[in-house]
């Protein structure tokens, strides 16, 4: 009788610490040799880098998709933020409401699409606007549509993914990051705050913001971000970059840089005026003009690089393999649950279960 | 790696509006953020190999990647065509690949060749199928698993100078659909360069006319439609391998060395290895990739799942209830489940009846047996005890004997004294 081997591979230790790989070994067919040349250096050119090139012509080519969420109470600056963020009108901003307009009982969510490009990168920015949020006398369960707005992307997403014949390239509409805009108090986190933050930090990736942090001194930033930061770690309240899934050292290091310092006190403006000389984009007042861009004047800058220039693929990823798989497991697991008449959800055409039972029959 | 796979959005979609940006964002380092990515978590490749045992694979392969992979040569007399999959971490520059080549061992030794391109499909099945199975299940991990499906088939024709074999062609047939084929001819050095494009055009007419569909390089990119096309007319690559270097003017290169002549590996005049290594790795390989997941594995996984019995909608095209659906299935499941488990409690209850009853009819026997030793135990006793009382009867009656004699003997002895007494008076 031929006893079947598995193959095991080893794992390269120094360039990967701090991250668990388990490589399922190659089924074979038959009982094979094994043969691990560990890093080897090739003699001579083979072209293996040119797969880079490659990797990069093809994602340039399909485009990538970004999606944003802002929360706040109206006012705070949202889509000026938006707007400075991308430099172009991506939200409209709502001028003053009329006071019958500001009586709404819910919080609608609204999402806009544009097509943005730069350098021949083509991006599908959708960015998911929440008026309402906080406005009302009675906030309770104001996040309520915003969660349903949430797990209704990933039930899309999962339902195409379920599906026999798919979709090429799924359509991804969930939402990669949702920023949070705190009113610029200079005392702590509201108990609206806490409580929003503690249920979506669950299920996406929250990046507070201090909003028209043009009202607060330097020193009252500083022991406002201190007490904010306080705060979130007694509520347990887990924003990006989460902690847990740093890959590797680097990116312990490069993220609790970013750490010490979230929330970031930003201004937002979409107006430009002359600064020695250069046009640069700023906030002019009587007493000076707030330039955004700088970082002496406001974190806007930080923001934007952690949004976009650094950790926007990162956002994507984490929304991927942690939010939306987190979700996933949940909802088989209660579709499970549900078909012995515990509950009415029903799922997908019940692949996974029976997939997984049939293998083992 | 999925992540590559998964962030590509569906192109130029509907309702939404270009806008332009009045600054720079900053996001065009999307495409470096992603390369990043990928490349600290490396990147899988499997090449799979089919061709007779000696048509010199393995020394392709080595010369491929500039490496020494340890190879034995298999002997002609395996009774059965087997896989053998070898995985190495190859490293270049900062890009780490993981490479796993299969090769065929046995492949068109046997006699009966019926069965060889069986198990080639197997071994390509088995991956898709455990991919399948890391995909449903419910905690999975897709992000660090290995991805073992093979993302490109080179299939070594040998050179014949005629036609394909019908092995080759029958096997390619099975293959088409499953997997990325790259057919090469091997061992290029023993045709004639005249013979050699005679031969060409005899084999792609011969897939043609047969309907098998091997890679075709894309076109769709301009930036390497051009030479994808000009070497998609140059399939198949006539390949020379080998890993020894001969000294040509001053550089050592890779070549065969023979009385009449040097064969450089690296010269396009002579073969057409470097177009091989060209479109293999440098140009396509990330597309070799992209087909083997959204083309090869999706129709898999379609027809198993079809096969398993799973629809997006029902025979009159209207969106099945999921539910319905659902439920019909594990009914039916449950009830195959329910009567197996029976007929398995049914097969017990009855052995354990044999067996009680076997056991009932030992028992009985041995009762029967001891009931006998008994019996005969108890006879022997009392034969015994007979035998006792018949010899202390017979002790008692010596003894009373004895007792009676002594006594006689006592009177004879006294009548004796008494009689000298009066001896002695007389006189």
């Amino acid at each position: 009788m031929e006893e079947e081997r598995e193959v095991e591979l080893q794992v390269e230790e120094d360039s990967e610490a701090g991250r668990e790989t388990e490589i399922p070994p190659p089924q074979l067919a038959e009982p094979g040799t094994q043969g691990i040349i560990r890093g080897r250096d090739l003699f001579g050119y083979v072209g293996i880098e040119a797969v880079l090139d490659q990797m990069r012509r093809k994602t340039m080519k399909a485009g990538f998709e970004f999606n944003i969420m802002v929360v706040g109470q109206s006012g705070l600056g949202k889509s000026t933020l938006v707007n400075t963020l991308f430099k172009s009108k991506v939200s409209r901003k709502s001028c003053t409401p009329s006071y019958e307009e500001k009586i709404s009982r819910t919080v609608h969510l609204k999402s806009v699409s544009h097509i943005i490009e730069e350098k021949g990168v083509k991006m599908r920015l959708t960015v998911i606007d929440t008026p309402g949020f906080g406005d009302q006398i009675n906030n309770e369960n104001c996040w309520d549509p915003i969660v349903k707005y949430i797990n209704e992307q990933y039930e899309k997403y999962l339902t195409e993914e379920l599906h026999i014949t798919r979709k090429r390239r799924i359509p991804d509409t969930r939402v990669h990051c949702c920023v949070y805009f705190l009113p610029a108090t200079g005392h702590r986190l509201r108990p609206i705050d806490v409580e929003f933050m503690k249920r979506l930090g669950k299920i996406v990736s929250i990046v507070p913001v201090i909003a028209k942090a043009d009202t607060l001194t330097m020193d009252e930033r500083l022991d406002f971000k201190q007490r904010i930061r306080q705060d979130l770690q007694a509520s347990g309240i887990r924003v990006y970059p989460q902690k847990e899934y740093d890959e590797d050292v680097e990116d312990r290091i490069r993220n609790d840089k970013i750490r010490e310092n979230i929330p970031f006190a930003v201004v937002g403006t979409d107006k430009e005026h002359q600064v020695n000389g250069n046009k640069v984009l700023g906030r002019k007042t009587k007493w000076g003009i707030i330039e955004v861009e700088n970082v002496a004047h406001c974190e806007f800058a930080n923001l934007r690089d952690l949004l976009v220039r650094s950790h926007l693929q990162d956002l994507k990823d984490v929304t991927h393999y942690i939010h939306y798989e987190t979700y996933r497991v949940r909802r088989l697991n209660e579709s499970n649950a549900s078909v012995s008449g515990l509950s009415a959800l029903p799922l997908e055409n019940g692949i996974t279960e029976k997939y997984e039972a049939q293998s083992q029959l | 790696l999925s992540s590559v796979y998964l962030c590509l959005s569906s192109g130029v979609p509907e309702n939404a509006r270009p806008l332009s940006l009045s600054g720079h964002v900053g996001f065009d380092s999307l495409p470096d953020q992603l390369v990043n990515k990928s490349t600290s978590q490396g990147f899988c490749f499997n090449i799979l190999c089919i061709g007779e045992t000696g048509i010199g694979k393995s020394t392709l392969m080595d010369t491929l990647f500039n490496t020494n992979f340890e190879n034995f040569e298999s002997s002609h007399f395996e009774p059965r065509v087997k896989l053998r999959a070898q995985t190495y971490d190859l490293q270049e520059s900062n890009v780490r690949l993981k490479l796993t080549i299969v090769n065929t061992v046995g492949f068109g030794d046997q006699m009966n060749k019926q069965e060889s391109y069986q198990h080639v499909v197997d071994y390509i099945d088995t991956q898709f199928e455990s991919y399948l199975q890391e995909e449903l299940k419910i905690k999975r991990s897709l992000h660090n698993y290995h991805d073992s499906r093979i993302h490109a088939c080179l299939y070594f024709i040998a050179p014949s100078g005629h036609s394909l074999k019908s092995l080759d062609l029958v096997t390619m047939k099975k293959l088409d659909s499953k997997v990325n084929i790259i057919p090469v001819i091997a061992k290029a050095d023993t045709i004639s360069k005249s013979e050699l494009h005679k031969f060409k055009i005899k084999i792609m007419s011969e897939l043609v006319s047969n309907g098998v569909q091997i890679y075709q390089f894309p076109t769709d990119d301009e930036t390497v439609s051009k030479i994808n096309t000009a070497m998609n007319g140059h399939l198949p690559f006539a390949v020379v391998g080998s890993t020894e270097e001969v000294k040509i003017g001053n550089k050592m290169v890779k070549a065969r060395q023979y009385p009449w002549g040097v064969v450089q590996v690296e010269n396009e005049n002579h073969c057409d290895f470097v177009k091989l290594r060209e479109m293999l790795i440098c140009v396509n390989m990330e597309d070799l990739r992209e087909q083997t997941h959204t083309r090869h594995y999706e129709l898999y996984r379609r027809c198993k799942l079809e096969e398993m019995g799973f629809r997006d909608t029902d025979p009159e095209s209207k969106p099945v209830s999921l539910q319905e659906t659902y439920e019909a299935k594990r009914q039916e499941f449950l009830q195959e489940l329910q009567r197996r488990e029976e007929e398995m409690r049914q097969t017990f209850v009855q052995r354990v009846k044999e067996k009680e009853a076997e056991l009932k009819e030992a028992e009985r026997e041995l009762q029967g047996k001891f009931e006998q030793l008994k019996r005969l135990h108890m006879e022997e006793k009392s034969k015994l005890d007979e035998k006792r009382k018949s010899l202390e009867d017979e002790m008692s009656s010596f003894s009373k004997k004895k007792a009676a004699a002594e006594l006689l003997q006592g009177q004879a002895f006294t009548a004796n004294s008494n009689l000298k007494k009066d001896k002695d008076r007389k006189k």
